[in-house]
């Protein structure tokens, strides 16, 4: 009887799970659509100056705060929105980066790069809504949960020395940012996948179908982007884009096979991808492809006289796109960047969106003012000096508003590993080669000095100058530090990576106008362009080379020490306790009954021998002939 | 029993060479890096970088700022500072040193140490002739004045100064900007103001020796004793025998008036005399008082004063920078498992510790020889050694070069000094620069230093009982 009940319980249960099930299936959409949960899927194409081409994948998902939804999620992904819950999240930007991005023909101050333009390996930063005295607990605890989402080691982030506290550079002038990065974190498929999981169709429909792991990661910039904002009003934004740089196959053109060289090579979905792109995800409100033509490209069309135009002697976009989005330029006599926008809705038919060029044409993206790098100066394994150097790209955008007054700034901020020592006294700085006075350049400075295994060293800096100068340039020397032996990591010999260094321009700012159509601010990345973002650049990743002790010796060491302590403390004692006139009366009163050592002992054994029972010797003897028998034997 | 002839000229020409040398070498001859002459501890290069941080916010006076003013105050850098850096900006030492505000590029630090050295050359020549005052006196109430005409009187205290002066190592160090010079006046102040029984120079020079480097602790021991028994002097014992033959002589031979002599030894034979120990106790603690004062000044709004015993003395306890010195204990904490990294710990200043009360049952009669007993092994255990510490104890050594003549394998540790001091920047730099050696190379040289210093200490120690006991034995021989 007692199963029969639990029977028809269990059946009921099951009942009530599937009219459940159906009931979130048929208002799914209409909860979707009217609560606030929402999913966006939008594609970004823009060939680059460079033969290649950049796909920036952009998926939004958004949960709006409502008291009845609760714990229970239709389209946000439940992981998220509970780590948002756990560790009271209000800002967290992830992302796992493999490559560098090209800042010099890829563009440095457009919104995608100065947004999607990732220093290599992992980088994390996140603001939290929690006590001051909290945060360094509750960051900790967000890195293993995260570590543990993504299959990667986010989790070394943990360690205080790993992680900073910057005060202004992310324009946000709290106590409760915390950033941390890794440079040498190998990003593939494994941190993909989970990443796929947060999207509702994950790569079974919609755009994120297209993400074939060969031809992406075969690419030459590959960018996975984690950014969740979450506030009491609009609920929590997770933004999730993957931004990835390819090299077209060269899709031979027998009509200019001359210019097969100079010609830009044409591209479509399906030749980059590999894969065909079959209707949206279902959950999706809005999936949508753009492609990007840059302003130096619309103006040659323009000079060739069909600006806007889709397809012209220049180029020919494939499908006819559904709307043209033009940008709005504050200089009205410049041309401005084209966006041509495909909706992707057919079921069955394969939307293949490409471009064909028809004639060579070379152009430049537009540059960030001055380009950022980094490099080591210095040899052998001892000392060295960091050296930050800002070139003037001399793009004529800032030459116009060149002026006297013009003044440039410039924020630099770099996080360097404890066992770098840096001396901050020694920073110089360098304006067209010349050696400034630090008080007339520098307008605000903040400097952590490291603390050994407890804190990195950081340095946030505000740089003026005038806008005409040509080259900045910043050296600090360092020291490298000895570690233990379990510190260095599995390939001691091939150095240490120094993450990369921030330089951001505070009084540029890289955002889009578009034409006020209505239907643009219904998509979140052209509002992601309008946003007013600061222009910022990555530099390199620096690799010092260490020295290193042998790995091979703790044991020797241990011995070698030991042996000469013990030679220091036995000798040193063995002299304090001799008493020599002691030592002479012995030897005196031993002289007259001294005795040779071989004697003695003959005579020892003797005496013993003496007293034994006759078999006794007999058997002594037997046995050390075995003895003796069996090591001749081996 | 004459001095070295022109001692002064050739003192005056050792400062002269060195000024001579900072003069004329090129400012980027990086002296300053080599692990032998500057440690984490006396490096003027790592203590500069912080001090340079926070040089106006602790003086507030108007020099020339390193920094920008109107920039935001550095609110971490004190706390998360290296260790001996928030130590150097308390020292009132320090404050005169960095009154240049980059002393690294200025003459005046290197001036200051250079006077520094002269300073200590000339404490140790007034040690040394104190030294030799008492030791002559002594030899003549044992009536063994025979012995110095034989053994010839060399005078130690020039010989000792002038070793200080001239020893290269010295010179090298003075003009490598490493503050150890400082350190080392600090020693032999303390020691010469024990001699002399002078209670404040000898808090001074202990409190300040302490608190530069904390390993001079260990010398109040031959501090008291020289305060309570005064100078070295032969064994009480060869005193009392001497004394009772001469009272069995006078017995013997009914003689009425001989209380002259015995009354003399038992003068010699020195009774501890509490008042100036007493006095000592009391300056210390009124230097300590004063440092501590000084420090809180300096550390106010910084960090408290735990906090900067936790980093000064808890970084020389805790060998917590690994990087290469001439010691041993770089390497061995860099291999060492962590497990037994507290176990070394322990072992390594146990090893110091273990010898102190030992030395000083079969060395109080000689306690500035026990001085220099301690600071042999200190310099050698210490966990940031240097080649400035060795410089000390060579000369010190040499004030005992009467009691010490018969000392053996004396040209074997000269030989192997040279030697060390010739491989270890040699095997630095291919280990380090060249990257051809590695760190087994170094780490040896190291090992032989660690052996001559053993060997030194263990044979300065036997050769000196040795000395002691001849000298009872040509006591007994004359009766």
């Amino acid at each position: 009887m007692a199963a029969l009940c639990r029977r028809f319980t269990g059946f009921h249960f099951l009942l009530v799970l599937v009219s459940l099930s159906i009931s979130s299936l048929v208002f799914g959409d209409w909860i979707g659509d009217d609560e606030g949960e929402q999913f966006t899927e939008e594609l970004l194409l823009k060939p680059l100056p460079d033969r290649k081409v950049l796909a920036h994948f952009h998926f939004q998902s958004t949960a709006h705060p409502s008291p009845d939804s609760g714990h229970h999620h239709h389209l946000f992904p439940k992981a998220i929105a509970q780590l948002v819950q756990k560790f009271q999240i209000r800002d967290l930007e992830l992302s796992f980066t493999q490559g560098r991005w090209n800042y010099e023909n890829w563009g440095g101050s457009d919104p995608i790069s100065s947004t999607n333009a990732k220093p290599p390996g992992v980088e994390l930063w996140a603001t939290f809504n929690v006590p001051v005295v909290e945060i360094d607990t509750t960051w900790k605890n967000l890195t293993h949960a995260l570590s543990g989402l993504f299959c990667s080691s986010i989790n070394f982030l943990e360690s205080s020395t790993s992680y900073t506290t910057p005060s202004f550079v992310f324009g946000l002038n709290v106590s409760n940012i915390r950033y941390g990065a890794l440079p040498r974190e190998a990003v593939c498929t494994e941190n993909l996948t989970p990443w796929l999981k947060l999207l509702p169709c994950r790569d079974k429909a919609g755009l994120a179908t297209l993400l074939d792991r060969p031809s992406i990661y075969k690419g030459y910039y590959h960018s996975q982007k984690l950014r969740l904002t979450s506030t009491k009003l609009s609920g929590i934004i997770l933004e999730q884009t993957l931004t990835i740089v390819l090299q077209p196959n060269i899709q031979r053109n027998s009509a200019h096979s001359l210019l097969d060289g100079a010609i830009q090579p044409s591209w479509s979905i399906s030749s980059m991808f590999k894969r065909n792109l079959t209707g949206s995800c279902v959950l999706a409100r809005t999936s949508r492809i753009l492609v990007e033509l840059e302003k130096n490209i619309v103006s040659k069309l323009e000079e060739l006289g069909h600006g806007g135009s889709w397809s012209n002697s220049l180029l020919d976009l494939s499908p006819n796109p559904f709307r043209v989005i033009k940008e709005v330029n504050p200089f009205p006599e410049e041309s401005n960047s084209i966006l041509f926008e495909y909706v992707n809705s057919k079921e069955y038919e394969p939307l293949d969106v490409g471009i064909k060029w028809k004639l060579p044409f070379v152009w430049s993206s537009p540059h960030a003012p001055f380009h950022a790098s980094r490099f080591l100066m210095g040899s052998g394994t001892e000392r060295g000096s960091i050296a930050i150097s800002l070139q003037s790209t001399k793009s004529d955008e800032y030459f116009r508003s060149k002026s006297n007054e013009c003044r440039m700034q410039a924020v630099v901020f770099q996080v360097v590993p404890w066992y770098v020592k840096v001396y901050y006294h020694t920073l110089q700085i360098f304006i067209d080669q010349k050696l400034q006075n630090l008080s007339d350049v520098i307008e605000k400075i903040r400097v952590t000095p490291s603390e050994d295994k407890k804190l990195p060293g950081t340095l946030e800096l505000v740089l003026g100058y005038p806008c005409t100068v040509q080259s900045v340039a910043l050296t600090l020397d360092f020291d490298k530090g000895f570690l233990h032996i379990h510190e260095y990591p599995p390939d001691a010999n091939q150095g240490f990576d120094i993450p990369s260094a921030l330089v951001t321009f505070p009084n540029l700012h890289s955002s889009r106008i578009y034409i006020g159509d209505d239907s643009s601010v219904h998509s979140p990345l052209l509002l992601k362009f309008q946003e007013k973002n600061v222009v910022l650049s990555y530099t390199e990743v620096l690799l010092v080379p260490f020295t290193t002790p042998d790995f091979s010796m703790p044991y020797n060491v241990i011995t070698f020490t030991c042996t000469v302590l013990a030679l220091y403390f036995g000798s040193l004692l063995n002299v304090l306790r001799r008493r020599i006139g002691e030592e002479e009366r012995l030897m005196r009163s031993k002289d007259a009954t001294k005795r040779g050592l071989i004697p003695l002992i003959v005579s020892k054994i003797t005496s013993k021998l003496r007293g034994m029972p006759r078999s006794k010797p007999l058997l002594i003897f037997a046995v050390v002939l075995s003895v003796l028998f069996h090591y001749i034997v081996n | 029993m004459a001095g070295i002839r022109g001692y002064w000229t050739l003192a005056a020409a050792a400062i002269a060479f060195r000024i001579l040398l900072l003069f004329c070498l090129p400012k980027d001859f990086h002296l300053g890096s080599h692990p032998e002459i500057t440690t984490p501890l006396t490096s003027l290069r790592r203590r500069t970088s912080p001090v340079a941080c926070s040089w106006r916010k602790v003086t507030g006076s108007s020099r020339r700022p390193c920094r920008p003013t109107q920039v935001s105050p550095f609110p971490r850098v004190p706390t998360g500072e290296r260790a001996e850096l928030v130590r150097c900006i308390m020292a009132p030492l320090c404050y005169c040193q960095f009154s240049g505000p980059l002393v690294l590029k200025d003459l005046k630090g290197d001036l200051l140490i250079s006077t520094a050295d002269f300073i200590t050359a000339t404490l140790i020549r007034a040690t040394g002739k104190k030294l030799m005052l008492s030791r002559y006196k002594h030899l003549q109430i044992l009536n063994l004045s025979k012995l110095v005409e034989t053994s010839g009187f060399v005078d130690s205290g020039d010989f000792a100064a002038l070793m200080y002066l001239w020893n290269p190592m010295t010179i090298v160090i003075c003009i490598g900007s490493s503050t150890s010079p400082i350190d080392n006046l600090m020693v032999v102040m303390a020691i010469y103001g024990a001699c002399s029984r002078i209670p404040p120079l000898a808090a001074f020079g202990w409190v300040f020796a302490v608190h530069l480097s904390l390993y001079p602790v260990i010398l109040i021991v031959p501090i008291i004793l020289l305060l309570g028994y005064g100078l070295d002097a032969p064994p009480s014992k060869s005193f009392l025998l001497k004394n009772s033959y001469a009272r069995k002589n006078s017995t013997l031979a009914k003689i009425q008036v001989n209380s002259g002599t015995s009354s003399q030894t038992d003068k010699a034979i020195n009774h501890f005399s509490w008042i100036p120990v007493l006095h000592f106790a009391l300056w210390v603690s009124v230097w300590l008082g004063y440092v501590l004062f000084l420090s809180s000044i300096s550390l106010k709004g910084i960090g408290s004063i735990t906090e900067m015993f936790r980093k000064t003395y808890g970084f020389i306890l805790t060998v917590e920078d690994l990087s290469p010195n001439i010691g041993l204990l770089w390497y061995f904490f860099a291999e060492v498992f962590d497990f037994f990294r507290n176990f070394f710990l322990i072992v390594f200043h146990v090893n110091i510790l273990f010898v102190i009360l030992p030395l000083a049952i079969r060395l109080k009669h000689r306690p500035c020889f026990l001085a220099f007993v301690y600071i042999a092994i200190s310099s050698m255990l210490k966990s940031y050694p240097s080649l400035a510490d060795s410089t000390l104890y060579l000369s010190l050594v040499t004030l005992f070069s009467n009691e010490l003549a018969d000392m053996q394998f004396s040209f074997f540790l000269f030989c192997g000094y040279i030697a060390v001091s010739l491989f270890s920047p040699v095997m630095h730099n291919l280990w380090i620069w060249r990257g051809t050696g590695n760190a087994n190379f170094y780490y040896a040289t190291g090992l032989a230093y660690a052996c001559l210093q053993t060997i030194l200490v263990v044979e300065s120690v036997g050769s000196m009982l040795k000395h002691d006991r001849l000298l009872r034995k040509t006591v007994e021989a004359e009766h």
